[in-house]
């Protein structure tokens, strides 16, 4: 093993100078014609899957780069793949060349030395990126340094059927005391799945008085009495969610046939056009809405990054940059298409390209950007680690 | 020549093949289960990862959950199978359900599970339908009957599938086995028909049949798919918790997944010891049960409700796939309608260029391997007639072995191998780990008709001036022709249902119908699943049919080759 390690020591400074400049944007362009992309993305949904087809139709039209989306149940094989490639001294071409990651499979492969880059503000569409309305510079808090472009905004929306459950609800303590009055209609995917630990951190944000404690990274010392008002909250509503806390959906979009299915009447959702997608595909009933506390909820941005061994990097930032454009976001805005939130500056686009995205009908289920309100930010993520661990645990082996 | 010398060596070449990749796989294991992962900078020797493991709080309860479900799943499956048999071997009923296994078996264990807990489930299918006339739910009641803390649904959903399998063993072993003449015997003495055949016929048949209910034991000890469709999860079983802890990001949890697999190996060998203990037992047991000398009064009653519950299991089976077609053509579906709103094409439309590139994916894995396996397979038996090299049975617990090893042993251990020795990603290591797994059904499936074939012909065939070569390629391998294609049609249903060695040595690049249904799975998508479910069971079922067509219509006019 060691004989491999120094191996791949001398290997890497020569892979390095063949890396592709970004900074070179035509000689990138010109490395890219031919380059095959495996994009490992969450495969669970099939309108995300749909756009990555048609993100592929207009590369490989446009750039000569074939886009083939890697479909995972978890992002955090990715991670593993690429660990065990770096093992086994597979440094120059990889089975990976471009992920769609965020919070802590990001800060995991950035410490391991897993990623490429930087690269993302040297290319060209990173121009018309809101770098400064939206959180595309630290992800989960930890520094992007260009190791990752963002493609997606997401915020936290609660989605209610209307025809059972009227009214909102403003904060997490009112929620807590409709899902009494209501027992068994309201569950939570089941951490660590990321929704899950959402939801966890969303509860801790909306009941801490001061929640800025959370952007620093938990310590021993804090993490306790921080995340005491949490457990003692979760231990009242446990009780009261669906099949009484012994069963958990196992991802977000597992909850939308319950809805549908009228097991619960209020689930949670990242992806604020998610519920009117899935209206208009039959897989919600129409008298579903979405709301977002009084507060704010939390928000976060979705990236892709290329690994350090791709072999197709100039063809994985071709697509990192297509993902940046006006066509692309517009697309993924429509919430007939996909219904994700968009990266770009308004300002910074052509008047034609603003009316694309003034134009799109956002669905009868999705807030207005004003309606979101505050977009809370994301705690740093040793506490979703934690609390994920902690959750596993407490309820994760109920009897 | 050169064939001719190469033959006698093809059985051990087979075994390199086929236990190679286990045994390496599982060193792959061992190495990070004592702390030796270089590339996450960590080297060994040390039990943390033990230590970590026997910390987890839901230790104790997933793997009592693993050894429960197992060992349940076979004792319940092999009864059935056995009553069943007992009761109406030789019957017209006993014929029907001949002719029902091969869809039955060929229908893969996700989409099965599906279909089952759509079945189940306080919404589910068996719910609408009497909702709300019989019971006034227009809501469904809060009732934990799916992922219950026990394990009843997987079990149930194990059960249903496990007993055409070894139905189809146990008919197979019966050709074996002067049955006729027991049967006369029993009867001339006045025993029942089930009393007779569990005493007489029963201890026979099951040393026959060993090895494949050792195989339903470990598979229900260690399978995934299903346990994550069916099993509970507040924890869940073990094998599925090591998949979790595999795609932890932290890199310090591959370190406790390994040191989880190799407590899943000593579960598996520790329970299978345990059986064969069992075995003795049940033996003694039933030699004081036949020294009683007891008729079977109550073997009309035993018989009859055998008979009820093997008919329910198909019926699940059968209805959960019904369930999967009506899902994938429904526009909006709510509870409690028994049938969707609306029906559309549009869920087909937008999973048409997927299921196709994943249907051909499929198709090229799983004949390639299949041919392998069949080649494997000929070679070993004719190399065996020619030089007398009899399979011992030592030999055949080699054969069961990747079969009997928990895939969550040593297929991730087996992964990093592969990338070590350069072996990148692609078809072909996929294709080399499925062999792994369907060479010994393939064998299995083969081996007792090439056996059977009356050599004779052979030693008329050489009388006649043919060497052996010609006497396999035109005399008994077009004798062997149903035979041959009905092992053809079980290796292909076996590579089509493979989850766990695909996604792993495939690293994600190779998508087959199997991967993407279990990926879409995770999301709920009950479309999707119904569209992929439905794609899945075709590719598995297709081929049975063709087994059955092609020799009938090839050999019309030979009525004595027909049944091989």
């Amino acid at each position: 093993m060691k004989y491999l390690a120094f191996l791949a020591a001398l290997v890497a400074p020569v892979a390095a100078l063949s890396d592709p400049n970004p900074a070179d944007w035509d000689a990138v362009l010109a490395d890219a014609q031919g380059e095959t992309v495996y994009w490992n993305a969450w495969g669970g949904s099939t309108t995300t899957n749909d756009f990555l087809a048609w993100v592929g139709s207009r590369v490989v039209e446009d750039f000569g780069v074939t886009l083939e989306h890697v479909k995972l149940t978890d992002t955090a094989d990715a991670v593993t793949r690429v660990l065990s490639e770096k093992q086994a001294g597979e440094d120059s071409d990889g089975a990976i060349d471009l992920i769609w990651i965020n919070g802590a499979n990001f800060a995991a492969m950035k410490n391991a030395d897993l990623l490429f880059g930087p690269y993302a503000e040297q290319l060209p569409n990173w121009a018309l990126v809101d770098v400064a309305g939206k959180t595309v510079q630290s992800d989960f808090t930890v520094p992007v340094d260009g190791y990752e472009s963002p493609w997606a905004m997401a915020q936290v929306v609660f989605v209610h059927d209307t025809a059972d459950m009227p009214e909102r609800v403003g904060s997490m303590a009112a929620l807590l005391e409709w899902v009494k009055a209501n027992p068994g209609r309201f569950s939570y995917p089941q951490p660590p799945d990321f929704l899950g630990t959402t939801f966890l951190k969303q509860v801790l944000v909306d009941i801490l008085p001061d929640a800025s404690v959370l952007v620093a990274p938990a310590t021993d010392e804090n993490y306790a009495e921080v995340t005491a008002p949490l457990w003692a909250y979760l231990d009242e509503l446990t009780p009261y969610l669906w099949r009484e806390g012994k069963a958990y959906p196992a991802t977000g979009t597992a909850m939308f046939p319950m809805i549908t299915d009228e097991e619960i009447d209020l689930s949670i959702s990242f992806s604020p056009g998610a519920a009117s997608t899935a209206i208009a595909n039959f897989e919600l009933p129409d008298t579903v809405r979405t709301f977002v506390l009084d507060k704010g909820t939390i928000g976060n941005a979705s990236f892709v990054a290329i690994p350090y061994n791709s072999g197709s990097k100039a063809g994985a930032m071709v697509v990192a940059n297509f993902l940046m454009s006006p066509e692309a976001q517009a697309r993924a805005q429509d919430p007939a298409i996909l219904g994700y939130g968009t990266v770009l500056d308004m300002e910074a686009i052509s008047p034609d390209e603003r009316a694309v995205f003034e134009g799109l009908d956002l669905g009868i289920a999705t807030l207005t950007p004003a309606e979101l309100g505050t977009v809370q930010a994301e705690p740093h993520p040793s506490w979703a680690v934690r609390l994920a661990d902690d959750w596993a645990s407490r309820y994760g082996v109920a009897q | 020549m050169k064939t001719r010398r190469a033959l006698p060596f093809l059985p051990v070449l087979t075994l390199i093949v086929m236990l190679g990749p286990v045994l390496a796989g599982l060193l792959g294991t061992v190495l990070p289960a004592f702390g030796h992962l270089p590339a996450a900078g960590l080297t060994g020797p040390t039990l943390a990862p033990f230590e970590a493991l026997f910390a987890w709080v839901g230790l104790l309860r997933a793997v009592w959950l693993s050894v429960a479900v197992g060992v349940v799943t076979t004792v319940f499956a092999l009864a059935l199978v056995a009553l069943i048999t007992a009761g109406w071997s030789g019957t017209w009923v006993y014929r029907i359900l001949e002719r029902a296994l091969s869809p039955l078996l060929s229908v893969p264990h996700a989409a099965a599970a599906f279909g089952f807990a759509f079945l189940i489930s306080p919404s589910g299918w068996v719910s609408r339908a009497v909702s709300p006339a019989l019971t006034g739910w227009d809501r469904p009641p809060d009732l934990l009957i799916v992922q219950d803390a026990w394990g009843m649904s997987m079990m149930a959903g194990l059960i249903i599938k496990e007993v055409p399998f070894l139905m189809l063993i146990m008919m197979a072993s019966l050709g074996q086995i002067d049955t006729k003449r027991s049967a006369a015997i029993f009867q001339a003495l006045g025993y029942g028909r089930v009393t007779g055949w569990l005493k007489t016929i029963f201890p026979l048949v099951y040393a026959q049949i060993r090895l494949p209910v050792y195989v339903v034991l470990a598979y229900g000890m260690s399978v995934v798919d299903v346990a994550v469709i069916l099993g509970p999860n507040t924890p869940p079983t073990l094998s599925v918790q090591i998949v979790k802890w595999m795609s932890d990001p932290d890199l310090a949890m591959r370190l406790q997944a390994a040191a989880a697999a190799l407590l899943q190996l000593s579960l598996v060998l520790g329970v299978l010891m345990f059986w064969r203990v069992g075995e003795r037992v049940v033996g003694q047991l039933g030699a004081m049960w036949i020294a009683t000398g007891s008729l079977g009064k109550s073997d009309t009653i035993v018989r009859v409700s055998a008979l009820g519950a093997g008919v329910l299991g198909a019926l699940m089976i059968a209805l959960g796939l019904a369930s999967l077609a009506v899902w994938s053509v429904a526009g909006y579906w709510g509870f409690p309608d028994f049938l969707p709103d609306q029906f559309t094409m549009r869920n087909w439309d937008r999973h048409a260029v997927g299921t196709m590139s994943a249907l051909g994916e499929t198709a090229i894995i799983a004949l390639t391997v299949v041919l392998v396996a069949l080649a494997l397979t000929v070679g070993c038996l004719e190399a065996e007639y020619r030089y007398d090299l009899r399979v011992s049975s030592r030999g055949m617990w080699l054969l069961y072995l990747p079969l009997l090893v928990p895939q969550t042993a040593f297929l991730p251990g087996l992964q990093t191998l592969m990338l070590t020795v350069g072996a990148d990603v692609g078809r072909a290591p996929v294709m080399f780990a499925h062999l792994v797994f369907v060479f010994p059904y393939v064998f299995l499936a083969l081996a007792d008709p090439f056996r059977a074939w009356d050599s004779r012909i052979g030693t008329i065939a050489a009388a006649l001036g043919a060497r052996p070569d010609r006497i396999l390629w035109q005399v008994r391998l077009p004798m062997l022709l149903g035979p041959i294609l009905t092992a053809v049609a079980v290796g292909i249903a076996v590579s089509v249902g493979q989850y766990l060695p695909t996604l792993l040595i495939g690293g994600g690049r190779i998508e087959t119908l199997t991967t993407e249904a279990v990926a879409l799975a995770s999301a709920g998508d009950r479309r999707a699943i119904g569209v992929y479910g439905l794609m899945q069971t075709a590719a598995a079922l297709i081929p049975f049919a063709l087994a059955l067509a092609v020799p009938a219509i090839i050999w019309r006019k030979r009525r004595g080759l027909r049944h091989g």
